[in-house]
């Protein structure tokens, strides 16, 4: 029961959504319709397990003492926080419980919950990620090394893309004449990404799709449990 | 006030901004702070636009205001209500319920979806007349792509042992995907690089005054 | 003198940031080209009539914004100049503010445009694909509200819009999943809509075969080089263009440490052979 039924509720769901395919009209349109704005829903409370789970996890760390729990805590006040700011005066244009917050704004220049977004979410954010920049020059010193035929192929095609995506690609090759303008940089990196590098996604495509198609096939006609979970 | 309070702000993102890229010289206590920080402030966003963007509009605001004519409602606010269910390892099991019908509903749009979008719409792109092109560049490109499209496909082919002919197919399809890896390694540089073109520019400029 | 692993590892990095610090600093001003991708791009919104309803897509958080705000902002400001009404719309939910930014940015500009009669911000909804397909069938039921919690039916701009099938064409900017290659699945393939849109670099070459015949995807816009050749286009120095010098630098930087990486290892094998 605890693992049947719920096979059987998801064969059912895909069966009706693929079935609607073939024949939108009533019921399945209706059905379909309805489903999905169902699984807004359902998506939205599955948002907040997680939230749940990791206001969970950084609690049993602090109360724990665990090591580097003080920065946990910090996670938790900065989380504390911004869900206040959002649900007491809401966003940008959305108010909040209390209202539109017109006095704060008044002295800060923006909501509080924008006030922090824009000064503290955005640059750690923007930050974090800005880091891989220096890691893919090291990895480009380091490992980016010419072994066979195949790795040449990738460093030659990468070179040319590299250069070719920037200006210093028009500026080496702008002086070349009409008819070898096939080899002008830019011209040749977009030769790359429309023909070859195409050929060669579009073959991953395919093959990931029909993965895709067979995986979903076996989830609704119950072959792949595994999002059950453990057998409790 | 609104000027203090602009440059206090811009100030806060600067120290963010070097809390972070102090990680550059090694890990450190401010990096470690910052981090955390991030993941507070991301999950807190996340919930509140849950809120404010789907558990309003899309189910209470509908059930306040005409509750008889949007029962149906209940339903998939009982399956939330049960998915939540999963942080007590007990009760996990009544969790699955509305999982199944999630996971139902994915595969069965997926299926469809890149059914066509990904196999048909790809294939019938890769069936054209390779000669009907204005170039000889474009004819050739186009050969490229069939042959390239063929091979690669071929390649990911495991369910038999590929010896003989079918390796020299393979092996060209390989070719194909060293020539796509080293696009993408391109443009990953290009993309990882313009991050941080931003974060030099907001440095440089709106903090350091020293961009005109 | 023999460096350590590490002592490397931070010359290369003060090396990469005064590289890219300085053409910010002192701009060059080159010139880049625009590739066909762009113009597709460019082409399908300006020939689309005036009046018709669009929806642009911000499907994107700030850890990408540098690549994708520029695009937001230009496309924008392209629609507004051929007088299109755009819906702004996120699966992602920072997306929200994102959109807000960029519109803020450009009704710097024009301060004519009316929210709800030229523009409204629909907000973030879950679910990606699910969700789109739902849009597919109504739009009312997914978007009850704009952002301002002003019902649908009170927005002048949606009067006429109820399904996607009302939208002359989409536009997704995205950094990942959900994001264009669902709208491309949903609007595109099933409802036959026009999707055009912006990503990363990093996912541009797996977007080109969608590029095809068939019009999967009018156009891409792939990463900052493609935006500020979109910004050329419309005719904006927009903030894409300013980088681009900063982004060959730091190319040609890379290619030299890829170059001097080798020269190191076949160094150290000549050495070992003798």
């Amino acid at each position: 029961m605890k693992r049947s039924l719920p096979l059987f509720f998801a064969f059912i769901v895909g069966f009706i959504v693929l079935l609607s395919e073939f024949i939108p009209h009533s019921p399945f349109n209706q059905i379909v319709s309805t489903l999905e704005g169902w699984f807004m829903i359902i998506s939205g409370f599955a948002i907040l397990l997680g939230q749940i789970s990791l206001i969970r996890m950084n609690t049993h760390k602090i109360a724990h003492r665990l090591p580097n729990w003080q920065y946990h805590l910090a996670g938790l006040i900065s989380f504390a926080l911004m869900l206040s700011f959002g649900l007491l005066w809401g966003m940008r244009e959305t108010p909040g419980i209390l209202g539109d917050a017109p006095g704060i704004q008044a002295w800060l220049g923006l909501k509080p919950f924008d006030y922090l977004f824009d000064n503290a979410y955005l640059p750690l954010s923007a930050t974090l990620f800005s880091l891989l920049a220096f890691f893919i020059a090291s990895a480009a010193y380091r490992a980016f090394i010419i072994r066979g035929l195949e790795s040449n192929l990738l460093m030659i095609t990468a070179i040319i893309v590299i250069i070719g995506r920037t200006s210093i690609g028009t500026m080496f090759t702008g002086w070349l004449p009409e008819n070898l303008q096939f080899w002008h940089f830019p011209n040749l990196a977009d030769f790359i990404m429309e023909y070859p590098n195409t050929a060669a996604q579009r073959a991953i495509l395919i093959s990931a799709g029909l993965g895709i198609v067979g995986s979903s096939l076996r989830i609704i006609l119950g072959i792949e449990r595994s999002y059950l979970g453990g057998d409790k | 006030m609104i000027s203090i309070m602009n440059t206090i702000g811009i100030w806060l993102a600067a120290f963010f901004t070097l809390c972070i890229f102090s990680f550059l010289y090694k890990d450190n206590p401010f990096y470690k702070f910052a981090e955390q920080v991030f993941v507070g402030l991301s999950a807190a966003y996340w919930l509140v636009y849950i809120i404010y963007s789907i558990m309003v509009p899309n189910l209470f605001a509908k059930l306040a205001t005409d509750f008889s004519g949007n029962i149906i409602l209940l339903i998939p606010a009982a399956l939330g209500l049960m998915m939540l269910m999963r942080i007590h390892p007990k009760m996990q099991w009544i969790s699955r319920y509305p999982i199944a019908i999630m996971v139902g509903t994915t595969a069965g749009i997926s299926m469809l979806r890149y059914m066509k979008s990904d196999i048909l719409q790809q294939l019938t792109a890769t069936m054209i007349n390779p000669f009907a092109a204005d170039t000889p560049a474009e004819i050739a490109g186009n050969l490229l792509m069939i042959i390239g499209t063929i091979c690669g496909v071929y390649f990911f082919y495991f369910s038999k042992k590929q010896e003989g002919v079918s390796k020299a197919v393979s092996k060209v399809g390989i070719w194909f995907l060293m020539v796509s890896f080293g696009a993408t390694f391109g443009y990953t540089v290009m993309a990882r690089i313009s991050l941080l073109i931003g974060r030099l520019d907001f440095l440089l400029g709106d903090w350091l005054h020293l961009i005109k | 003198m023999k460096l350590s692993v590490l002592a490397e590892r931070r010359i290369i990095y003060l090396v990469l940031f005064v590289a890219v610090a300085l053409p910010l600093l002192f701009p060059i001003g080159w010139k880049t080209e625009v590739s066909g991708y762009t113009q597709m791009v460019y082409d399908l919104v300006e020939n689309t009539p005036e009046n018709e309803v669009v929806i642009i897509s911000f499907d994107y958080d700030p850890s990408t914004m540098t690549e994708l705000q520029p695009m937001g902002e230009a496309m924008i400001e392209h629609a507004f100049k051929r007088k299109q009404k755009i819906i702004a719309t996120a699966l992602w939910p920072m997306g929200v503010q994102m959109a807000e930014q960029a519109f803020d940015k450009v009704l710097k500009d024009y301060h004519d445009k009316q929210r709800g009669v030229d523009y409204v911000n629909l907000g973030y909804k879950v679910g990606g694909m699910v969700t789109i397909q739902a849009m597919g069938r109504d739009l009312k039921e997914v978007f009850p509200t704009d952002t301002r919690n002003t019902p649908y039916e009170e927005i002048p701009l949606l009067m006429n819009v109820r399904r996607l099938k009302d939208i002359a064409w989409v536009s997704s900017l995205s950094s990942g999943v959900p994001g264009l290659k669902e709208w491309m699945m949903v609007a595109r393939d099933s409802y036959n809509v026009p999707v055009t849109g912006g990503c990363t670099a990093v996912s541009a070459p797996g977007f080109f075969p969608y590029v095809n015949e068939q019009q999967q995807l009018t156009g891409l816009l792939g990463g900052l080089k493609a935006a500020s050749e979109y910004e050329s286009l419309i005719g904006r120095l927009g903030s894409a263009t300013t980088k681009m010098d900063a982004q060959s630098i730091a190319h040609l930087l890379i290619l030299i440490f890829i170059a001097l990486g080798n020269i190191k290892v076949f160094a150290a094998k000549r050495r070992k052979n003798k």
